[in-house]
């Protein structure tokens, strides 16, 4: 049957929102203690690759996904090790770390390029799924896109309802009164980066068992840095968080249909908006004294950290 | 001839005599260039509010610190209930009870209150309770006079509340020795008073509350205890009904050392001022008043002479004159109306400055010595519009200057940061002092430096008033400031608390003015 | 009686500085030769025959190495885009974006004016090139001067904004009729295209590129403003306190770097494309970064690191065909040597 244009792009939101959601939230909390990895595509790239490579080798999606979060969660250690221990430049730390995801799965993910996967199937919710127009679309989707939001508050309620969450966003803010509180800064700040590297293992094990189910060089396209993007327009809350999910993957998903529908109104310029629109809200932002932004990534984006 | 007497330590108990909460005997702690603590012995009793009283440098931060566990002595001991005790860490003292408020609030501005005393609560369950912390708060805040909403978000709230947050997280923490380093440093008057109420309320609930202060008015107001701190010992103790304001200055300051000889001052009353300051008042990041309504005129061949206590406003009037800081009121410069001048301009026509903190503001530490000459006048050695710099001209210059001021050199090819403090010193000497200019403004230009290069510096400050300069002198050291003033403007809370001719007072009155008491 | 002032560190010169920083960046290339020499081993890959392979090919014919001096050169111009704001402490991640819309500012020229002569034709794609990265480039320091945007955000979404408003040309006003659905503007007419030196596809954007080295160290070194700027870069207070126009230097040195890349966009779509494309830069303006950074900003060592990086790029296409290998893994060996360099560079590591 075909699918409206709506619930196509729906349905297409629902997919590639549910990867950035997953790195957007990792990143969150990883910013929340102060410290901004632009290397997250390289963390989503091993997610990627290491999922559909489980996921091909043991015939088991569900592995798949376990095995690209601690995947990601790993390979997130090196970032931390060198930013946290070895207080390298974050930006700089970052960018290696792309690079080198970029180079590692490529060699990992060679001899499976173009292989196809079961990957993991959609599960319809019974019921919700024969709603009209949204059941298909946001309803018979896999088990990865229903979790998302769910996690997404749970982070909300890591960070504000527990203590270990209160302490890392202290050190997030001012690592000098976390030690006077007695806290170990670093400590928090490696725990910090290890669920941000799960988190962000799951995003790109989605897009590669899940969404599209195969594995390409560089699939990530760029999704991690829209996910660092996204965690400064969505002001460092997991649950704003969704809202920007939403509206990329909406965006993008619109961008898609119209493409498949040999429409003329350029994509590129939909594109553009959320950069625009994070940019115009950040210099906003800015006057109110920043103080949304945490403290301690001040030191980061003036260049002393 | 006299000699400055010290008082040995006259420690009065009082009626009762109960066995204090906590002894310092014979304390004593040592840095690399000074003694900060010299056998000082105090008993600490609770249920009483303990005015610890000194200049700057006295030691009474240092003896503050050695007993939160923030030092440990090198001689000497500390009893609690009579028992000696070993604190090696602010953990120990924790555990005994004993809890600091600092200058330096550690606080999370972007956090609320609960947010801010959870943190520091020693036992925390994994699930964060706000609403129970909160309700522990109002009621801390209820009993002591605090009023203080738990809700609320730290940025949003006041100096004066900041700091009730801090004595929060002590009584949370059930500290029963509160230490309270100058509280009132950063408050407004009304602030002052409720904090002297809420230091009522902790000495009623039995809580041994103890301040470091320089201002004698507050600690007359709340103190049953005053003991005063004068070059690293402990001059004495007085209770409150034995104490007056003569006594307590003179332990602070000391007598009067022999008047020292100065040549009558050349100022023209009727010449144009170099610097005048009309009415300027800033305000800081909070609203709060940091210069008040300060008015102050530097004539040619005047030295204007700035005494206060650290922290009355000497940075404000620094960075008002330098135009790095926003103001009301008007500044001019010889004729112009310079209320706006950005600095550089201020320094093309003729404005010199010694920094107070010489490696931070006044020189680029990876640069060299040489290089660092050319910093302040960038526009005399640029040759061929900008194209070239004449490092040999600089060189010359440096030459020049060095044997005009007296003043050794640092070697030229090194880089500035290697230099030692005193080395730093006399570079930015040599630079801002070698030529003419219209007004010197010198921050503490001799701390650093050992007594020879010292004089030197003075002599280098008396000779640029000769030639017509007007200086302006902000200095610590009252026999400095009497040494070389023609005018003393004393400073106290952002005001200018006096103003005289330099042999018409007497640090005595001075000493009265920086410490907030009327003379 | 004079004080003795005693020096607590040896003679300072500049030279040996240099010499440091050579040496802090040799070791870790070193290190990270063995690092990736494990990976390809794991892979059973002979690390020997792959080195010696990418050698031979870099370096043992006339068009290898040519190859690699072309790569060089957007490489230098991002990375002079990145160290001159860089020496005020500015961090330009931007060069990318400032790359692209300098590409398209130039584009403007031959797709407007197809009939210019040559003379006139490239100068003007030049100045149109410095004016697009420029004022691209110009916007996130005048951001940043006014305090309102941190320059590394702003370069950084602005990056993407480029990238995608030179995809919007080629596929939409600019798009050439006659390539189907390949998005890409006309070709460029040959009075559009830098000459080139040789034979092969070296082109004079390398001289270019090497003035602009060349310039930099010397304002840096012998002028006012570059003395200037060192003093804003070692110390900004006290430069501010010396009455030196910081805000002024960030929006112009953001310009110039900006500018500089624009320039480095043209060349690069002019020499080597001969038409505008989208993606016609492989990261040049990260990796740009990476070298400047590596090189602390240092123009002679820019050179060298930007001549090692493209020897290392160029390996890429011998990696895929004698070793059969993605030709992504390069990317392994240029992180490996980051890393390194990174782990050195931090301050030691506290106590937990």
């Amino acid at each position: 049957m075909s699918t409206s244009f709506f619930e196509g792009v729906l349905s297409s939101a629902a997919l590639s929102g549910t990867s950035i959601l997953y790195a957007t939230v990792g990143e969150v909390i990883g910013e929340r203690s102060g410290i901004v990895n632009l290397g997250l595509e390289g963390v989503m790239l091993v997610g990627a690759v290491i999922g559909f490579v489980v996921t091909a080798e043991t015939g088991n999606p569900y592995v798949g996904v376990l095995a690209a979060a601690l995947a990601g969660a790993t390979f997130n250690m090196i970032f931390a090790y060198l930013v946290v221990t070895r207080r390298g430049n974050q930006l700089a730390s970052g960018l290696a770390l792309m690079f080198f995801a970029l180079g590692l799965t490529a060699i990992i993910g060679k001899s499976y390029v173009g292989k196809p996967i079961g990957g993991l199937k959609d599960t319809p919710i019974p019921g919700l799924a024969n709603l009209p127009q949204i059941g298909h679309a946001l309803f018979e989707k896999d088990l990865l896109v229903y979790s998302v939001i769910p996690v997404a508050i749970a982070a909300w309620l890591l960070l504000y309802r527990t203590s270990w969450g209160l302490r890392m966003r202290a050190v997030g803010e001012d690592k000098t009164v976390a030690f006077a509180a007695g806290l170990k800064p670093h400590r928090l700040q490696y725990q910090a980066l290890f669920v941000a590297g799960l988190l962000g293992g799951i995003g790109g094990g989605h897009l590669s068992i899940a969404y599209t189910k195969t594995w390409q060089e560089g699939m990530t396209a760029g999704a991690g840095f829209i996910a660092v993007g996204l965690v400064i327009f969505a002001a460092w809350s997991p649950i704003r968080a969704i809202l920007g999910a939403v509206l990329f993957g909406g965006a993008v998903a619109v961008q898609l249909q119209l493409q498949a529908r040999g429409s003329n109104v350029s994509p590129f310029l939909l594109d553009m908006i959320p950069y625009v629109v994070v940019l115009v809200v950040l210099m906003l932002f800015g006057r109110v004294k920043g103080r949304v932004v945490p403290a301690g990534l001040k030191n980061v984006f003036e260049g002393t950290g | 001839m006299s000699v400055c007497t010290i008082a040995t330590s006259e420690t009065i108990r009082t009626n009762d005599s109960p066995t204090p909460l906590v002894s310092l005997r014979g304390i004593t702690k040592r840095f690399p260039a000074v003694v900060a603590n010299d056998h000082v012995n105090l008993d600490i009793f609770g249920g009483e509010v303990h005015a610890i009283l000194g200049e700057n440098g006295s030691g009474k931060s240092t003896l503050m610190k050695v007993l939160y566990g923030y030092y440990r002595a090198d001689e000497g001991e500390v009893l609690f209930e009579g028992k000696p005790v070993l604190l090696e860490s602010p953990l120990d003292a924790r555990q005994l009870r004993i809890g600091m408020v600092f200058q330096n609030f550690t606080l999370v501005p972007a956090f609320t209150v609960a947010e801010n005393v959870a943190l520091f609560l020693p036992k925390l369950k994994i699930r964060l309770n706000l609403k129970t912390i909160a309700s522990k708060i109002r009621e801390v805040s209820e009993k002591y006079g605090l009023n203080i909403d738990p809700k609320a978000y730290v940025w949003q709230l006041s100096m004066g509340e900041q700091q009730k947050i801090e004595l929060i997280k002590l009584l949370l923490a059930e500290a029963r020795v509160l230490i309270f380093d100058e509280p009132t440093r950063v408050l407004a008057p009304h602030e002052i008073e409720n904090l002297m109420q809420v230091f009522g309320q902790l000495k009623a609930h039995n809580y041994a509350v103890l301040f470091i202060t320089h201002k004698l008015r507050e600690a007359f107001a709340s103190a049953d205890r005053l003991s005063v701190m004068r070059r690293g010992a402990l001059v004495g103790t007085l209770m409150r009904d034995e104490a007056n304001e003569p006594r307590v200055i003179s332990m602070m300051f000391g007598t009067e050392p022999p008047a020292i000889q100065r040549d009558g001052s050349k100022v023209d009353e009727e010449a144009t001022p170099v610097l005048e300051l009309v009415s300027v008042t800033t305000s800081g990041a909070a609203g709060e008043l940091h210069l008040k309504d300060v008015s102050l005129v530097v004539r040619p061949h005047e030295i204007v002479g700035i005494a206060g206590v650290s922290g009355s406003g000497q940075k404000e009037i620094g960075d008002v004159i330098l135009g790095l800081l926003p103001h009301k009121g008007v500044k001019r410069f010889t004729t112009h109306e310079a209320s706006r001048w950005p600095i550089g301009r201020l320094r093309q026509h003729g404005l010199s400055v010694i920094p107070e903190n010489p490696l931070w503001m006044g020189v680029v530490g990876s640069m060299t010595v040489t290089e660092n000459m050319a910093l302040a006048d960038r526009a005399r050695y640029a040759g061929r519009g900008g194209l070239s710099m004449n490092w040999t001209a600089v060189q010359q210059d440096t030459a020049k200057y060095q044997e005009r001021s007296r003043i050794p050199m640092p070697n030229p090819a090194v880089a500035a940061e290697t230099l030692s403090g005193g080395n730093l010193q006399r570079l930015v000497l040599i630079r801002e002092l070698g030529q003419h200019h219209k007004l010197v403004v010198a921050f503490y230009p001799t701390q650093a430096l050992d007594l020879p290069t010292a004089v030197a510096a003075r002599q280098l400050l008396v000779q640029a008033r000769d030639e017509g300069a007007g200086v302006l002198l902000i200095s610590e050291d009252l026999d400095e400031l009497f040494t070389l003033s023609d005018t003393i403007l004393v400073l106290c809370g952002g005001r200018i608390a006096g103003r005289f001719r330099a042999e018409e007072t007497t640090r005595d009155t001075v000493g009265h003015l920086m410490t907030g008491s009327v003379g | 009686m004079s004080s003795v002032v005693t020096l607590s560190k040896p003679f300072y010169s500049r030279f040996s500085r240099h010499r440091d920083t050579l040496l802090a960046a040799g070791a870790p290339i070193v290190i990270a030769l063995v690092g990736f020499a494990i990976v390809l081993e794991a892979y059973g890959k002979s690390p020997i025959a792959t080195y010696r392979d990418v050698l031979q090919g870099t370096f043992g014919s006339v068009r290898g190495f040519t190859e690699v001096l072309v790569i060089m050169i957007p490489l230098m111009f991002c990375a002079l885009a990145v160290a001159i704001p860089a020496r005020i402490g500015m961090l330009n991640v931007g060069a990318e974006g400032q790359l692209y819309i300098g590409a398209i500012f130039a584009a403007y020229v031959p797709l407007n004016w197809p009939g210019l002569r040559l003379q006139f034709m490239l100068p003007l794609m030049t100045l149109a090139g410095f004016l697009g990265g420029g004022l691209w480039a110009g916007l996130s320091g005048y951001l940043r001067a006014k305090g309102l945007l941190s320059e590394v955000l702003s370069t950084l979404l602005l990056n993407s904004v480029a990238g995608f408003g030179l995809q919007y040309l080629v596929f939409g006003v600019w798009h050439d009729p006659n390539s189907s659905n390949f998005p890409q503007s006309k070709p460029y007419p040959e009075a559009a295209v830098l000459p080139h030196i040789g034979s092969g596809r070296l082109h004079i954007g390398f001289m270019l590129a090497l003035a602009g080295v060349a310039l930099f160290w010397f304002v840096l070194q012998k002028t006012r403003w570059g003395y200037e700027m060192r003093a804003i870069g070692g110390n900004p207070e006290a430069a501010r306190r010396s009455g030196i126009p910081i805000s002024w230097y960030i929006v112009l040195l953001f310009v110039i770097g900006g500018g500089i890349a624009g320039i480095g966009g043209m060349a690069e779509t002019s020499a080597i494309q001969g038409r505008l494309r989208p993606g016609f830069s492989s990261s040049y303006g990260y990796i740009g970064f990476l070298i400047s950074w590596m090189s602390a900003h240092n123009p002679v060592l820019i050179v060298v690191m930007s001549f090692l990086l493209a020897v290392i790029t160029s390996g890429r296409d011998v990696l895929q065909i004698t070793q059969n290998l993605p030709g992504a893994a390069v990317n392994i060996l240029m992180a490996l040597i980051l890393f390194v360099v990174l782990a050195r560079r931090g301050r030691k590591p506290e106590e937990t």
